[in-house]
């Protein structure tokens, strides 16, 4: 099944199941989880018996067409709101099920935002350091010190003092995903971050994520519409059916990690998107045809 | 990147650097030269029909040269100038009124504004009674305000505070109730509990609807402390252009007026600095955005 051809990968190592290199922790399952709501129209099934295992470490991306459901389950792994039948596991422990609708939000699973949701009255700094503050596990100045470093690191020392609204949109993503890991999160929850992102800059941030997650080695689930992101990001991409929402198909994308920007013209690449691209857009027609708006 | 465009090497840009940044940009603007043309327009239009070719129904009123005269006058025909210590008394103690109702209401209507837009049992048990008393116009509650508060000073302050409070509690719920609701959700994931999320989303996201709210409530003490001054009260510039009225002194109540004007425009305009200061990531922003 492995490819031989394995373009931007100089290193030797495998497309390795991700556990391998680095403890477990982070392994989400999503098991038989329902939603239903009510809309002014009347109820609306947007997740139904919906089941899929993300491994302690591994990127998931979960791939549908825009109002498919796919928000709504990572809202419900987030603890934004209530499930409705079915549960949600964390390393093992519950945290939504028969008997608790809706998760507790928390630092172990740190949403970033399709929008962004960097504080507009806080500097870059004063952002990333906002959590653990907030947790109380470390005093102002020790997290200002943390997150110092962590923006260095990530290349943002320049902005530190800048508010979100005086840097540009890729820049201000970087330091959101900056501030979800100075929690130390098992769980890097992202809801089509780069969206509103043009493509060359989206190309910028794959690359700036990818570096980040090999320095963190966090569990990534995310959400995109954009099939050549998953592939070229996810060690799995779970496709979606359009609501109510639930795995079509799960691609392993045996391109090894760590990835760059080469892989998108190799031969392997094009395969998995031939062998996908019509599962995507089959979902799209029919979610295009139920006319369903974006939720 | 737009670091550095304001000179913020060090990331700070101090309060004056960005007054004088301001400030210039504001005398290169045609700003200021409209700001003078509207004045010169309104008042050469105001001295031409009272004064100069006293068309009817301008000419029983006192021309803008007349009032001028007046009020520089350090003999002052009628007793009330820039040069004479009861001008300065009267504006004082409307100051002083406004300033009362200024604090009471911000005190309690931002407070209030806050709880309404985050608790949806304190709006849905607050609210409908809030919204039956905020119609109800402010000389609807002069005699009431006259027979409950027994000195001179309090009916006046209460009248005052009843219209500010209410523009503030408003224009603070709209402000809460406009916060996206990414912001609470991502403190929520960080690890902030709901006091927290309340300390440090709900205040600041609100904070721009509540200046817009306190520059509204500033402007509408004004003129519900003018009414209430009508109705009661010995000094303060309503009660002057009141009494003057009744004294035929109608030069008096043209002063009394420009002074509530430029009296008043000067507080919402502190209102604004205030705002700016304590909002500097919004200065920042509307600057780097190139301006109006």
């Amino acid at each position: 099944m492995r490819s031989p051809v394995l373009a931007g990968a100089d290193a030797p190592a495998a497309a390795a199941p991700p556990q391998q290199h680095h403890a477990a922790k982070g392994a989400i399952r999503i098991e038989n989880v329902d939603k239903l709501y009510y809309a002014r129209e009347g109820p609306v099934q947007a997740v139904s018996n919906c089941s899929l295992d993300i491994r302690a470490g591994e990127i998931c991306m979960i791939v549908g067409p825009s109002g498919c459901g796919k928000t709504t389950l990572l809202n419900a792994i987030a603890g934004f709101h209530d499930i409705t039948g079915g549960a949600i596991y964390l390393d093992g422990q519950m945290l939504c099920g028969p008997d608790k609708p809706k998760a507790e939000p928390g630092p172990d699973r740190v949403v970033v935002f399709q929008n962004g949701a960097l504080f507009p009255w806080k500097t870059n700094l004063e952002n990333v350091a906002f959590g653990p503050v907030m947790q109380g596990k470390l005093t102002p100045r020790q997290a200002a010190e943390k997150a110092r470093g962590m923006m260095a690191d990530a290349g943002l020392g320049d902005v530190e003092h800048n508010y979100p609204g005086e840097v540009s949109s890729g820049m201000r993503r970087r330091v959101e995903i900056v501030r979800a890991l100075m929690n130390d999160p098992k769980v890097l929850l992202l809801d089509e971050p780069f969206r509103a992102l043009d493509s060359l800059t989206k190309s910028v941030m794959h690359e700036a994520l990818l570096e980040i997650y090999y320095k963190n080695k966090v569990t990534i689930f995310f959400i995109t519409h954009d099939l050549e992101e998953a592939i070229f990001l996810g060690h799995r991409v779970a496709i979606m059916t359009t609501r109510p929402c639930r795995p079509k198909k799960i691609l392993n994308v045996d391109i090894p990690h760590p990835r760059n920007y080469g892989v998108l013209t190799s031969p392997r690449f094009r395969e998995l998107m031939e062998e996908t691209v019509s599962a995507v857009h089959e979902e799209a027609v029919k979610a295009f045809e139920a006319g369903e708006k974006e939720m | 990147m737009a670091n550095g465009k304001l000179g913020s090497s060090h990331g700070e840009i101090g309060a004056w650097e960005m007054f004088l940044y301001r400030f210039s940009r504001w005398l290169r603007s045609p700003t200021p030269y409209l700001m003078v043309v509207g004045f010169v327009l309104f008042f050469g239009a105001w001295y031409l029909l009272s004064e100069v070719f006293k068309v009817w129904r301008f000419a029983s009123l006192p021309g803008p040269h007349q009032v001028l005269v007046e009020w520089f006058n350090p003999n002052p025909v009628y007793g009330m100038s820039l040069y004479t210590p009861n001008y300065y008394m009267h504006v004082w103690m409307s100051l002083r009124r406004v300033i009362y109702a200024f604090v009471i209401s911000t005190a309690l209507g931002v407070p209030f504004g806050l709880f309404l837009g985050w608790s949806r049992n304190f709006r849905e048990f607050t609210f409908p009674v809030f919204e039956t008393l905020r119609p109800i116009p402010v000389l609807a509650w002069v005699p009431l305000a006259i027979v409950m508060f027994r000195s001179d000073e309090t009916p006046v302050i209460f009248l005052t505070t009843l219209a500010s409070f209410y523009a503030t509690a408003l224009n603070t719920m709209l402000g809460v109730q406009s916060i996206d609701e990414s912001f609470p959700r991502a403190a929520a994931c960080l690890g902030a509990s709901r006091w927290q999320v309340f300390r440090h989303v709900i205040i600041p996201g609100a904070l721009p609807y509540i200046f817009t709210g306190l520059q509204i409530s500033v402007g509408v003490a004004w003129f519900s402390l003018v009414a209430a001054e009508m109705v009661s009260g010995e000094y303060g510039l309503g009660y002057l252009i009141n009494s003057s009225y009744v004294n035929v002194q109608y030069v008096v109540i043209l002063i009394g007026m420009i002074s509530v004007g430029i009296v008043g425009y000067l507080s919402s305009a502190l209102v604004r600095i205030a705002g700016d200061y304590m909002m500097q990531w919004r200065v920042r922003e509307l600057a780097l955005g190139g301006g109006r």
